[in-house]
């Protein structure tokens, strides 16, 4: 452990985007190479974090400070506690998957293509282990201008629409948290010291004003509806990585956002807003899934079952109990990881078909049974099989959800329901019925594909059969937020 | 003995004279041209070298001051017209304007801004902005075959003479209520008195020459044509040297001569923030020419910069100065790419390279340079990790310490628009197919005036704390 993890965790992709910028572009393999090594060295990096987490406490652990800009006070400070240190480990997973599924289906500017990757992972780590207000708007913001590229240069037909739409969408919410934030550092003794602002109470009013601000960048990012309508535009036309890079964790840094500083800073307004936040929440389960019967767009549909879920996910924290709140954070990872999954598997056939209508594919299941098998896991994860990860996060957050507001908890139930119906039903569409002799020439997955996929499959199994490696990160620093709340 | 101390004082004024107007000579000795701006360089050089080595003090009376606030101010002049003039050599060979005036216009024009930013006098203060003005009408004006030049000339012209009169009425009115000139004495005398109908006409009339200087609107009008139709590198100036020389003295006037009657114009210039935030923007989304762009741009940049002395706190003016210093890095090399790119235009007016449709494809064709763009155009809508982000939080910092939290939220609402112009930008570069195939050949001036624009966008973004701290300890008012 001899050494600072959490900023080499970050800082690693950035040294390999560094590495990148000097290697020529037409040796495109050597930079796949580069970038696929240097996210492996994250995902090593990272371990310690998994293995040497003390699970019996609450507090900050892997910190890091250093003085910054000491004339505002700002310090370089890092830290992860059971809330955050599981995204850490999620984004460190995800990276060299989404190198490896670009492996082909990125061919122009590829240097460029894997430079933002490397620098979005960087940004995403950051994000979740920043301790210091401004270090973490620094992350939260420079995520914008990669991701902003990423679609908006290899993405699909409408990639130029969708990339201005998710830039200005996220951006107009962070704004306003920018200035909540300056508010909340003269409020609360000219610091941007996270734990310190959490140690302090702030009047009733002011808590409320702040939320609000915090609500509109956390909403938009969530996606909460109704300000959700970027997301089925940059799910859809991002590139596969792209895709999985939000749906795994961009939109995860809404709701982690809620749970680190919404909650905890102002819990009175976070308890009186509750109940609003309960309703946007079941809107948003229903209306996603209602709206995931009728796309005939894989990604589309897909990208809309996020909202769906992303809806659990806010249910299960603002029911703001214990089951509520664990739920919540493993229904984050769940979805990063089936959503990034079915992204990935989308991708995969997009690469031999070039085509996201669902009508096109029939009967994938006679020519292409191992992906056939794939996507079958991840369904059933998504649906919430039990014995599948799916199903603990949705568990709990339903109990969660029940102990807070009954008819939020029968709704949401409903929601599940919807979520089979759409699930199944697509992947009825896609796999089973007669062979479309269109796509008869395809080829099953390869070998590169597989161990793409491989990871995320172990994970599905493991959080589903024996949730308790994950649930114990977060045991304690649930139960501490849960008291900050109620004191 | 007093006389030869208040000489010592403005010795780099004194310098920047006497070399600006030996340029002027040996220029009509020297046939290559690129010795005149290698000069003018030097003397800048030299120029700075005395500013730096002042010392701090009052000549002639209480005309001039010299302190860290001026200090601060000077070396920001400095920096900018150095910048212009590296930008300036292939630029005006190319447009066939390569003569040696222009360079000492340019540095009388520095000259005027330097006296504007230590005037302790409203007369000094009128007469350096003259000085720097009519310096730069004539460069505004020196593509001299070009209509567009001429236009740009003549408007900076007649609408910068009838804002002289404004501020020549608006110091006669405080000369009529104060029986001064001098702004610490205006200070004095007005601090006893209470707030009369006369001395309300009189902040108009100044708030208002002011405002046009800084192109804040509703007195903005000229800015977009002027900057449209300026030999390039000039409007590199103009948005930020006379910019910020005007931001000077708006500081010395209204919280020293002004400052009891701090309630009144923090008033007037939250509306004019506020409008120039808007109207800056909101105009810039429709344009089609990238000078027309950055103008509107720069409309919106001083409201920005303005929040700082709304704030009137020693921080907000410190921000103030911080921001049009990130300011001038980040807008002068979003114009050296506007240069890099620009190319004679035999047949028309206006330079090829200078439509914003000329940036399609651009990443493809010459990736470094598109990159730079990209970093610039990030910088000025205020994304981390560059200095844009950091000039402006420190910005709605002071601003929102010191009472305007309204202010602070209409600003970064009209951040996350300006990202819709930048990223146009950014979008036609990265994201669309090049119509014809445009390649740059930069000479190696542009090439370091480039490298010291990025370097310091993206150091003042990463570490910017020796810069606010520079800033903060010139702010001594």
């Amino acid at each position: 452990m001899g050494y600072p993890v959490l900023s080499t965790v970050i800082f690693t992709p950035v040294i390999g985007a560094m590495l990148l910028l000097l290697i020529g572009r037409r040796s495109e393999n050597a930079i796949r190479w580069v970038s696929l090594i240097f996210t492996l060295l994250t995902f090593i990096f990272a371990l310690p974090l998994f293995l040497n987490f003390d699970k019996t406490t609450a507090s900050m652990q892997f910190i890091e400070v250093f003085e910054w800009i000491p004339a505002w006070n700002i310090k370089y400070y890092l830290g992860v506690d059971g809330i955050s240190v599981l995204f850490v480990l999620l984004s460190a997973l995800l990276g060299p998957l989404c190198v490896l599924i670009s492996w082909n289906s990125i061919k122009e500017k590829v240097k460029e293509f894997y430079i933002a990757l490397l620098l979005i992972e960087a940004a995403m780590i950051g994000v979740f282990c920043a301790l210091d207000f401004f270090l973490f708007y620094i992350f939260w913001e420079a995520m914008l201008i990669p991701m902003y590229l990423i679609i908006g240069v290899w993405g699909g037909p409408r990639r130029i629409y969708s990339a201005i739409k998710f830039f200005l969408y996220t951006l107009a919410g962070s704004v306003l948290m920018l200035v909540g934030i300056i508010v909340l550092y003269f409020n609360g003794g000219n610091t941007f010291d996270i734990p310190v602002l959490m140690s302090q109470q702030l009047p009733y009013k002011l808590q409320l004003i702040l939320f609000w601000a915090f609500f509109a960048a956390f909403a938009v990012k969530v996606p909460m509806w109704p300000l959700h309508t970027w997301l089925p535009d940059a799910h859809t036309e991002a590139p596969t990585a792209g895709s999985v890079i939000l749906a795994g964790i961009l939109i995860k840094m809404g709701a982690y956002g809620f749970l680190r500083f919404s909650l905890p800073l102002f819990p009175e307004a976070t308890k009186a807003m509750a109940p609003f936040m309960l309703a946007l929440s079941v809107i948003a389960i229903i209306y996603g899934g209602v709206i995931c019967l009728v796309q005939t767009d894989l990604k589309r549909l897909i990208a809309y079952s996020s909202v769906s879920h992303m809806g659990f996910v806010t249910l299960g924290i603002f029911a703001l109990n214990q089951q509520g709140l664990e739920g919540g954070i493993l229904q984050m990872i769940n979805h990063g990881i089936v959503t990034g999954a079915l992204f990935l598997l989308v991708g995969i056939i997009y690469e031999r078909s070039h085509s996201r209508e669902i009508s096109h594919y029939s009967g994938v299941a006679t020519i292409m049974p191992v992906y056939a098998g794939f996507f079958m896991v991840f369904t059933l994860a998504s649906i919430g099989l039990p014995g599948l990860n799916g199903f603990i996060g949705e568990f709990l957050i339903i109990l969660g959800g029940f102990k807070a507001s009954m008819l939020a908890g029968a709704l949401a139930a409903t929601g599940i329901i919807i979520g089979a119906a759409y699930m199944l039903w697509l992947y009825q569409r896609v796999f089973f019925q007669e062979l479309n002799p269109k796509i008869a020439g395809y080829r099953d997955m390869d070998m590169r594909e597989i161990i793409t996929l491989l990871p995320l499959v172990i994970f599905v199994v493991w959080i589903g059969v024996y949730p308790n490696t994950f649930l114990g990160f977060m045991h304690e620093s649930v139960k501490e937020l849960i008291t900050k709340l109620n004191s | 003995m007093e006389f030869s101390k208040d000489m010592a004082l403005i010795r780099p004024e004194l310098w920047l004279t006497g070399l600006a107007m030996l340029i002027l000579i040996v220029e009509l000795l020297l046939k290559k041209k690129e010795v005149i701006a290698l000069l003018s360089i030097l003397a800048i050089a030299v120029t700075g070298f005395f500013v730096i080595n002042s010392s701090s003090g009052i000549a002639f009376s209480g005309m001039y001051i010299s302190d860290g606030y001026s200090m601060f101010f000077k070396i920001l002049f400095f920096l900018s017209a150095l910048l212009t003039i590296l930008l300036s050599m292939r630029y005006l060979s190319q447009e066939n304007i390569h003569y040696g005036e222009y360079y000492s216009l340019l540095l009388f024009s520095v000259l005027g801004m330097s006296f504007m930013a230590s005037s302790n006098d409203l007369i000094l203060l009128y007469l350096s902005t003259e000085l720097m003005a009519l310096s730069v009408y004539v460069l505004a004006g020196f593509k001299r075959y070009s209509p567009r030049s001429n236009e740009a000339a003549l408007k900076y012209f007649l609408l910068g003479a009838f804002s002289s009169a404004l501020l020549l009425y608006g110091i006669s009115f405080i000369y009529l209520l104060t029986g001064t000139t001098n702004i610490k004495e205006i200070a004095l005398k007005l601090s006893s008195g209470t707030s009369e109908p006369v001395l309300m006409i009189a902040l108009l009339f100044l708030a208002s020459a002011f405002a046009f200087k800084i192109a804040a609107v509703p007195f903005h009008m000229w800015s977009p044509d002027v900057y449209e139709g300026s030999p390039t590198p000039i409007t590199a100036f103009m948005s930020v040297g006379p910019k910020a020389a005007g931001f000077s003295v708006i500081g010395r006037v209204f919280i020293i001569a002004l400052g009891s009657i701090a309630v009144d114009w923090k008033v007037l210039l939250s509306i004019l923030a506020v409008l120039t935030m808007i109207v800056g923007n909101v105009l810039a989304i429709s344009q089609t020419n990238i000078k027309r762009m950055l103008a509107y741009s720069s409309i919106a940049h001083s409201g920005y910069a303005l929040l700082g002395i709304i704030a009137g706190t020693p921080e907000g003016i410190a921000s103030t100065m911080n921001y049009l210093l990130i300011y001038t890095f980040m807008n002068i090399g979003a114009f050296a790419i506007v240069i890099i790119m620009s190319r004679a235009n035999p047949e028309g007016d206006i330079s090829i390279g200078e439509q914003i449709s000329d940036y399609e494809g651009l990443s493809k064709t010459e990736p470094l340079w598109a990159a730079l763009m990209l970093i610039f155009m990030f910088s000025l809508t205020g994304i981390p990790p560059t200095a844009g982000f950091v000039g402006k939080f420190y910005l709605f910092m002071s601003v929102i310490n010191a009472g305007y939290t309204g202010l602070a939220i209409v600003a970064v609402i009209m951040s996350a628009v300006s990202a819709y112009f930048y990223l146009r930008i950014v979008m036609l570069m990265y994201m669309k197919e090049p119509l014809k195939a445009i390649t740059v050949s930069p000479n190696l001036s542009e090439a370091i005036a480039t490298t010291i624009s990025t370097g310091l966008v993206l150091i003042m973004g990463v570490a910017p704390y020796y810069f606010i701290e520079f800033a903060r300890a010139s702010m001594s008012l």
